[in-house]
């Protein structure tokens, strides 16, 4: 595909060039640089308001090292964070760090489940053909993803109900359930396009030498699904690190996660700009390193079986 | 997704049936396994009813009883089908996962809807019938919600446009493709939490936002952004956009580059002009990805929620109200549990008439463009 469109743009950068090419140019470029200030623009806005001080957020300082705003670790210090403060007792970084940490145990818990039982389902669905009393595979395969449709709004007063009965209220095993049954459906959707692109031809192959089903879907199908599968497995780590709804319902003290914390920060009126901006750095910190860096793998989950 | 039976995996050789006595032993498995699970689920429902005391404690006991008793139902599969039981284990744990969280709470969640609940109050549940029915009928709230809701879902064709044209220039031979590629993604990334105050609490703050100071400079005397209805409900819809256009760029990004060049080379060749190669060409290729990206965006939609609940919590006066937000603060701020619940239910059959609705009337749309 790249290989195409390589070919295409040696062949259109040949032709002479003259004023409609050159102004065509000059707006792509435009509107392309437009979008991305629009995108990036919050994002550099956050980083930067955690390091600024009161007459900075009040005069509208926007760019670092000029004038006024030379940068302070105002905001960092309120979390604990900040050079000064890092080697200090704080109670707001230990709540920090603790929300940090149950955010990281659930995105991380609950899509290491998804796949691990959502996988085999998938493959299951792609090669073999089940029948529980009137359902076949593509009831089976529609059940999974109608789950998609279900708002949370529905599941969730049950769930705070049932959750309470089974002492899993305020848990991060609570919170790795629903995440699990949220991303499910999505992870299923994925591999299953996934396993689709294989052919079936291996698996014989590794049948007629002795492997079981099991056996040849572990040794040779699982290695060639990997990308699949990480991409699988970070779109649902994106999902369940943003997740509000759910946790602002089912957790209180222990199990709260980070989006909780930043939302009950905003609805609190003394809170300070640059603290507040230091708390949504950390929130989306861990996101951005992921998606300049795994941007391939999101891609090519989100696109799963739009595509033929 | 399509499969005829010669794609299936199908063993070369057929299996031995398993032993008799190895298929007796996985019948009598389940079957203990089964008859644990019916007892202690029995047993803690006549504690819970107040018949028996028998110390068991919170459902933990059955919720463990029901792990066993999958566990149990797997190795009897296998015992008892062998081959085909080893086929049924790839789905098994994901079906009973699914359906042990989604059906019993749908059932609860039925039996919650048609009774008085309220948290803050010292009565507990009281069934009082369609009570909570007429409610809704009566309540402005839920009425003004659904047709935020519209409002909202027809957005979604505007962020579709603009979406199909970010994606056409990024598909254009341009340099530093990757880096756009990553900038546009970067927003879809972000929690809608912190987006919330990012963007909708400070970049669009009345006194200091920059967002704020620019309309003034271009002549906005008063950039209130979220205190007339339908202001607010547009910079809303502005944050949701911020959020969702990415997911919608990368779809349609996807659908682009795989149109072969040369069937766009050679209406070029015929001296089509981009206009109406775009029309008569791109635009009808694209239209399968592009119903499978308005179709996803809509579900989504249906459930937008995170970024109203924490920007305007559904103000001013309901302006923004969706339906998850309205619900989220019967339960959260007046703890009522049952009126809530029936909202949720409704609003379930509401999203599965609309979404069927509107998957066959595409189906049919879809047909009988293949059919031109």
């Amino acid at each position: 595909m790249s290989g195409l469109g390589m070919d295409h743009s040696y062949q259109v950068s040949k032709q002479p060039w003259n004023w409609t090419r050159m102004s065509g140019r000059v707006l792509i470029y435009s509107a392309l640089l437009i979008w991305a200030f629009i995108c990036l623009f919050p994002i550099f806005w956050t980083v930067s308001t955690s390091f600024k001080t009161a007459v900075n957020v009040t005069q509208g300082d926007i760019i670092p090292f000029i004038g006024r705003f030379q940068g302070d670790w105002k905001g960092w210090r309120a979390l604990g964070l900040s050079p000064d403060t890092i080697f200090q007792i704080s109670t707001v970084r230990d709540e920090f760090l603790l929300r940090f940490a149950n955010s990281l145990i659930v995105s991380i818990g609950a899509p290491v489940l998804a796949v691990l039982i959502g996988a085999p389902a998938a493959y299951g669905l792609s090669r073999f053909q089940y029948k529980f009393g009137p359902w076949k595979n593509k009831d089976i395969s529609f059940f999974f993803l109608s789950q998609l449709l279900l708002p949370p709004v529905v599941l969730a007063m049950p769930f705070l109900v049932l959750y309470k009965e089974l002492a899993l209220l305020d848990s991060v095993i609570g919170l790795i359930l629903i995440y699990t049954l949220m991303v499910l459906p999505i992870v299923i959707w994925i591999m299953r396009d996934q396993f689709d692109t294989i052919p079936i031809e291996l698996e014989q192959a590794a049948m007629v030498d002795g492997c079981g089903v099991w056996g040849a879907f572990i040794r040779i199908v699982l290695p060639i699904a990997l990308p699949g599968m990480v991409a699988a497995f970070i779109l649902a780590v994106i999902l369940c690190w943003n997740e509000y709804f759910f946790a602002a319902l089912l957790t209180s003290t222990s199990a709260k996660t980070l989006p909780v914390m930043v939302a009950s920060q905003t609805g609190s009126q003394g809170i300070s700009w640059w603290t507040m901006a230091a708390l949504a750095t950390g929130a989306i910190a861990p996101l951005v390193v992921i998606g300049v860096f795994l941007e391939r793998y999101i891609v090519k989950g989100l696109t799963a079986g739009a595509v033929k | 997704m399509t499969q005829s039976a010669s794609s299936f995996l199908v063993p070369l050789v057929r299996p031995p049936m398993a032993p008799e006595a190895r298929r007796w032993a996985g019948r009598m498995v389940v079957l203990a396994a089964s008859v644990l699970l019916v007892a202690i689920a029995a047993a803690q429902a006549l504690e819970a009813s107040g018949t028996l005391a028998l110390g068991l404690g919170t459902w933990r006991l059955s919720l463990y009883a029901y792990l066993v008793w999958a566990v149990a139902l797997g190795v009897g599969q296998v015992m008892m089908r062998g081959e085909a039981g080893y086929k049924a284990l790839f789905l098994l744990p994901a079906l009973l996962f699914t359906v042990a969280l989604v059906i019993f709470p749908t059932i609860f969640g039925l039996y919650i809807a048609f009774s008085e609940w309220n948290l803050s109050s010292f009565e507990g549940q009281k069934f009082n019938g369609l009570d909570n029915l007429r409610t809704l009928i009566n309540d402005a709230y839920f009425w003004n919600a659904l047709r935020n809701m519209t409002f909202y879902v027809l957005s979604v064709f505007v962020q579709y446009a603009l979406a199909f044209g970010l994606a056409l220039l990024l598909n254009a031979d341009i340099r530093a493709r990757k880096f756009f590629r990553v900038a546009f993604l970067l927003p879809f990334m972000l929690s809608p939490v912190a987006v919330s105050w990012m963007i909708g609490k400070s970049l669009m703050e009345f006194r200091f936002g920059p967002l704020a100071a620019l309309m003034r400079h271009l002549g906005w005397d008063n950039p209130a952004f979220f205190a007339t209805p339908w202001i607010a409900r547009f910079s809303i819809i502005a944050l949701d956009a911020w959020v969702w256009i990415p997911f919608m760029i990368i779809m349609l990004l996807a659908g682009l580059q795989a149109i072969p060049k040369d069937i766009q080379e050679a209406a070029k060749v015929d001296g089509a002009s981009s206009w109406s190669t775009f029309w008569q060409i791109t635009f009808p290729l694209m239209l399968p990805v592009s119903v499978t990206t308005i179709i996803l965006r809509i579900i989504f939609q249906l459930k937008l929620a995170d970024i109203v609940i924490n920007t305007t919590s559904g103000g001013p006066g309901g302006a923004t109200d969706t339906i998850s937000s309205f619900i989220f603060r019967e339960y959260r701020d007046r703890s009522n549990v049952g009126y809530g619940t029936m909202v949720a239910e409704v609003y379930l059959v509401l999203i599965i008439v609309f979404m069927t609705l509107l998957l066959n009337a595409v189906g049919r749309f879809m047909r009988r463009e293949a059919a031109l």
